[in-house]
């Protein structure tokens, strides 16, 4: 480019591209930088800056390689990108562009665990609320892991010593790579609409963090949310932690252990039937050792010893009673013949025949009415006299009413 | 008796036990419940005995339907 030529604005940014192009050093480096003004685009890239305390670059990260990315870029996260250093010749600006993203200090699966751990903390999917108890005694087992390998036969090998009264299934999954995490979720998917088993084991034995990442996988951490049937899941060994630990109904250390958590012991179920045998007849024992004792006491009484003695109390007692109602019901008839006697005395008492022997009469007029009054006759009328032998036929000679004499008292 | 699992075997045994322990039960029925309860625990060690763990490989038909299918221990190394 020489000093008095005009050039247009593409011909300069063409220049710069072709020269910033045209170094090997800028086709592939890596960046150390903070992230910041971050932004994902619709069309699936990614746009932001890496910045120190004195400058930043423009980045950005196309779909194609941010598909790559096990963790979520965020402001102020110190990354470490590589990619080639170009001009955009739209504006003239240079920019990095990243086919590389890697979290500073920690490796990009420890954010990705943390930032999923979060994320599905916030939605509730740790729950102990939601968590489902499994079973005490269960019936079938499903193990979702390889049909290969240690875990699955650690885990066959303590079932089987453990509780054998349990039916065990199989569902092969793939778990390691990039298919594993489909395969274990669409078979815990499966396993839950076709009631498969009561009780799912899902994990592996151990290894790297990328070995067991499909048990950090969020598609697989649903589905063992949404799983109907209680999960246990055993990844790896005793430090290892995953998100399927979090989300699963109940966390084993290892796959062995899994199985040790998932079933009874029959070595202890028998010392327990044996304690409970001992209970049972000792509790028997006892109680027939009490009857005993009460029957022996009861032979004691005299009910018992002389069987007879009711029985004679029982004549008394009849005796008795029969004394006390033939007394009663002689009581009873002598009082009624007295009372008799003094009411036939009274009515003898009150009889007008009586009456009459004593020398007085009773007066009919010929209605045969009792003529209780001196105006109840006229002179001339003919008036019956009853005495006590018969009756005399009068007419009445003359009526002298005695004086004083008060009719209302003749009432009477 | 119906056939019971190890599991409501197991319960009823403990119950039967509490119920014997309490001892207010009249006689008859102490005895009915006694023999109950050693009947229940000849099963669960019937049970515990003849047990033999079944493992089978559960794979889905075309129609994703469950089909059981022997379990050899495949490439176990």
């Amino acid at each position: 480019m020489s000093g008095n030529t005009v050039y247009t604005v593409s011909q300069v940014n063409r220049y710069v591209k072709s020269l910033l192009d045209g170094d090997q050093r800028l086709s592939g480096l890596f960046v150390r930088g903070e992230i910041s003004n971050y932004k994902r685009y619709p069309s699936g890239h990614h746009y932001f800056s890496l910045k120190d305390s004195e400058g930043a670059i423009r980045c950005v990260l196309f779909r194609r390689e941010a598909e790559f990315l096990r963790f979520q870029p965020e402001n102020g996260m110190t990354v470490i990108a590589f990619g080639r250093l170009t001009v955009f010749p739209r504006d003239g600006q240079y920019q990095l562009y990243c086919s590389r993203l890697t979290p500073d200090g920690v490796g990009d699966l420890h954010v990705a665990f943390e930032q999923l751990k979060a994320k599905l903390y916030g939605e509730g999917l740790f729950d102990p609320a939601h968590k489902k108890p499994i079973p005490r005694y269960p019936q079938k087992i499903a193990l979702i892991t390889s049909p290969a390998g240690a875990a699955v036969r650690d885990m066959l090998r303590i079932l089987k010593a453990r509780w054998p009264l349990a039916e065990v299934v199989i569902l092969p999954v793939r778990v390691q790579g990039a298919e594993a995490p489909g395969e274990i979720s669409a078979a815990l998917r499966w396993a839950g609409e076709h009631a498969v088993a009561d009780l799912i084991i899902t994990g592996r034995g151990g290894g790297s963090m990328e070995d067991l990442w499909c048990f950090n996988d969020e598609q697989v951490a649903r589905a063992i949310y949404a799983c109907p049937i209680p999960v246990i899941s055993a990844v790896g060994h005793e430090p290892d932690v995953t998100i399927s630990d979090f989300v699963a109904d109940l966390r084993a250390a290892t796959p062995s252990n899994a199985a040790e958590l998932a079933v009874p012991d029959q070595a202890e179920l028998r010392a327990a039937l044996t304690g409970l045998e001992e209970r049972l007849t000792g509790a028997m024992s006892r109680r027939l050792e009490r009857e005993r004792t009460r029957v022996e006491r009861l032979a004691e009484r005299r009910v018992l010893s002389d069987p007879m003695a009711p029985i004679q109390d029982r004549r008394v007692l009849l005796d008795y009673q029969r004394e006390r109602l033939a007394n009663g019901l002689k009581g009873t008839l002598s009082a009624q013949r007295e009372r008799l006697g003094r009411l036939s005395a009274a009515l003898d008492a009150m009889s007008p025949l009586k009456v009459l022997g004593r020398g007085y009469a009773i007066a009919y007029d010929g209605a045969g009415t009792v003529v209780r009054s001196v105006e109840q006759a006229v002179p001339g009328e003919k008036l019956d006299l009853r005495l006590r032998d018969g009756t005399l036929r009068c007419t009445v000679e003359g009526v002298n009413q005695t004086e004083g004499a008060n009719h209302e008292e003749t009432e009477l | 008796m119906k056939k019971r699992s190890f599991e409501e075997s197991a319960q009823r045994l403990e119950e039967i036990v509490r119920l014997l322990e309490r001892g207010d039960a009249p006689l008859e029925e102490a005895m009915a419940l006694f023999e109950e309860g050693t009947g229940l625990m000849k099963t669960c060690t019937t049970l515990l005995d003849r047990a033999e763990q079944k493992v089978r490989k559960l794979t889905a038909a075309p129609d994703g339907t469950p089909v059981e299918q022997a379990f050899d221990g495949e490439g176990a190394e």
